[in-house]
């Protein structure tokens, strides 16, 4: 029972640090511009496919990685320049519309260039499973914790020790105040579009010699990306993180101590009681109505 | 009533017209499949295979003297679009019978229009519900989802295993094959000690599968289609579980085998005999059907799937039954399409009958097993 129970517990926190790479996304734009920006699904899906893609063309794993995150860090940008910004003004709502348009229109490009099929990237060190306690782990599975705990504390440091970061935070406080002291709001925002498309897109290589993807395969893990968001209190960062573990660990024990059938009920469940009896997340600040 | 010859040559003269620009008329082949969506790996070759071939018996001089025309709506895998679109096929395209449906949801849902409006229509989806019980205009190509269950199910008796744990997705075709397999337990003498779900779109299965590891389990049955089995395929080689493991005929394609990569040797699976046709011993009657489709499909558009090969049957009985008809009159042809006997297609030997509106066997399917990443037949 024990060592099922480590299983559980290592498979959600794999799944989880997937939904918290993506969550994170989320709550990166939602920070700089009270956005929920629904394209963030797309930018993993495009970061694994354009790997892929690379990799198949002869490019070693490393060059193609990094190639396919700068490349979907670019449409991220590009996605803020020719679809957001000329929406400057409008409202959140309208401009929350815009990413689901940009999102089926990314996914539209995708299914042009790549087509329907499945594709797979190799895991980046074999498939051996290693034992670890009576569970075992893919190897893929430490690189997806590993990375995620680099990058997790990377965003964390650069808000917290950048001025480029404090700038951006200063932001999603106050956009007025943060303009009238200097700070380059529309940079701002492309920056966290940038990021946010970066980090996606890793999280995307990082899971696609497990989970292979496709071009629709933005649609669940945005939704689940966008859940860790819910959970930890969307707009803070670390609340996300700690949302998408939490998520995944659920959804596991869920799908192993209760029912698989309802595994994604038990999860978006959970979602919904956070919002019914703690409306601001988990971690998230309470809410004060900006007028 | 001095008159009567001139309505007499009236009415032979209409005749004659109607005659005359029926001779002209093409003869119209609706169609609703799932070209876009979730099954659109179904639905693509099937479309791609049906003008292939509309365009191929048109450059032969048509059936009977009458070119063929295919008019063609893509449902998305939507029920209700498949509904809209069946309707209009009937009443504003007026087409003289229907070879669509790549699901089982999509010609479920259209089944009450054609009854009633009494169109011959062929489906190309794999539930057995479809023709079961049967319907008076409808039949189907595929092997049903119940005959894969047999099939398997006759396999584990053969190697003497009888603890079964199944793990099924949430499609569909999942549900279907599910029940099916619930339903044929007994009758094989298999005692399923573990019943497990996931999601199609979910990424990895490890739970479902720890759980079915403490099991005493002896065979795992996976029944589904598109990534989620081999992402199962693979998490069972993950967690070391080394029991046998039997999929559908769902993923009965080359692309299964590339994404589960190294963990889908020894995979086994029901599989029409298109995935092996070059094994197939000289004499067996499909081979040259087989390879026939399969070159020409693959000269045009690349790897060939069983799924297109079900249209092509479709297509192949429509237009045996129009030619036997002698006209697109609809009771007619559908009469001959329940006489179809003998006609050897992609997914075996079709024998239809009053009450058997598919006409294939247990014998239509081969059991074959994943060797050296690719498929090899073992019965």
């Amino acid at each position: 029972m024990f060592e099922q129970l480590f299983q559980f517990l290592v498979t959600g926190i794999t799944v989880g640090s997937l939904y918290a790479l993506v969550g994170l996304g989320f709550a990166l734009i939602y920070n700089a511009s009270d956005v929920v920006n629904f394209a963030q699904g797309e930018f993993v899906m495009l970061g694994a496919m354009i790997a892929i893609a690379l990799l198949d063309a002869g490019m070693p794993l490393l060059l193609a990685a990094s190639a396919a995150t700068l490349l979907t860090i670019v449409a991220g940008l590009l996605l803020e320049r020719f679809a957001i910004e000329p929406a400057k003004g409008a409202s959140v709502v309208t401009t929350i519309i815009i990413t689901i348009g940009a999102g089926i229109f990314l996914r539209g490009v995708a299914l042009l260039l790549w087509g329907k099929d499945f594709h797979s990237l190799p895991p980046f060190s074999g498939d051996t499973p290693i034992q670890l306690g009576g569970a075992t782990v893919l190897p893929q599975s430490l690189w997806v914790l590993g990375i995620t705990v680099l990058l997790v504390a990377l965003v964390r440091a650069f808000f917290n020790r950048t001025l480029l970061g404090k700038a951006l935070l200063a932001c999603s406080f106050n956009r007025v105040a943060a303009q009238a002291v200097g700070i380059n709001v529309r940079v701002m925002l492309r920056l966290a579009y940038g990021l946010s498309a970066g980090l996606g897109a890793l999280a995307g290589i990082l899971i696609a010699p497990i989970t292979f993807s496709s071009y629709e395969a933005g649609i669940m893990l945005g939704l689940k990306g966008f859940s860790a968001a819910i959970i930890g209190g969307i707009g803070n960062p670390m609340g996300a993180v700690a949302g998408g573990l939490l998520l995944g660990v659920l959804e596991s024990l869920g799908a192993g101590l209760i029912s698989s059938g309802y595994k994604d009920a038990i999860a978006f469940l959970f979602v919904l009681m956070v919002l019914f009896f703690k409306p601001t997340g988990l971690f998230g600040h309470q809410l004060v109505e900006r007028v | 009533m001095k008159n009567w010859w001139q309505t007499a040559l009236a009415a032979t003269l209409l005749l004659a017209g109607v005659n005359l620009a029926s001779a002209a008329e093409p003869i119209r082949i609706g169609s609703f499949l799932t070209v876009t969506g979730p099954a659109s790996f179904l639905g693509d070759p099937e479309l791609k295979t049906l003008q292939m071939y509309v365009e191929d018996i048109n450059a032969k001089g048509g059936v009977k003297g009458r070119k063929l025309e295919l008019i063609h709506y893509d449902t998305g895998g939507n029920a209700k679009d498949a509904v809209n679109f069946a309707k209009r096929l009937i009443k504003n395209d007026k087409v003289d019978l229907i070879v669509g449906g790549t699901t089982t949801g999509d010609s479920m849902a259209v089944i009450p229009d054609v009854e009633k409006e009494g169109i011959p229509f062929i489906s190309l989806a794999g539930g057995v519900e479809i023709v079961e019980p049967v319907k008076k205009w409808v039949f189907k190509t595929p092997h049903t989802d119940r005959m894969a269950v047999a099939k398997i199910y006759e396999d584990l008796r053969k190697r003497g295993l009888t603890k079964v744990a199944l793990i099924t997705g949430d499609g569909g075709f999942d549900k279907s094959g599910h029940e099916q397999l619930l339903k044929l337990a007994p009758q094989y003498g298999m005692t399923l000690v573990a019943d497990e779900f996931y999601g199609n779109k979910d990424s990895d299965m490890t739970a479902q599968l720890t759980k079915i590891r403490a099991t005493e389990a002896q065979a795992i049955i996976n029944f589904g289609f598109g990534q989620a089995p081999a992402i199962v395929t693979r998490n069972i080689k993950q967690l070391g579980i080394t029991l046998p493991l039997y999929q559908s005929h769902g993923v009965a394609s080359k692309s299964f085998i590339d994404l589960a990569g190294n963990a889908a040797e020894g995979v086994r699976l029901p599989a029409a005999a298109l995935v092996i046709a070059e094994q197939l011993p000289d004499t067996d009657p499909q081979k040259p059907v087989l390879l026939a489709y399969k070159n020409k499909y693959e000269a045009k558009y690349g790897p060939v799937s069983t799924f297109g090969g079900h249209a092509y049957d479709g297509l192949m009985i429509a237009v045996g039954a129009l030619q036997r008809a002698g006209s697109a009159d609809k009771a007619k042809v559908r009469d001959e399409i329940e006489k179809t006997k003998g006609f050897i297609g992609t997914a075996g030997v079709f024998n239809m009958s009053p009450e058997d509106h598919m006409g294939l066997t247990l014998d239509a399917f081969k059991m074959v097993e994943v060797r050296k990443g690719a498929w090899k037949i073992i019965d």
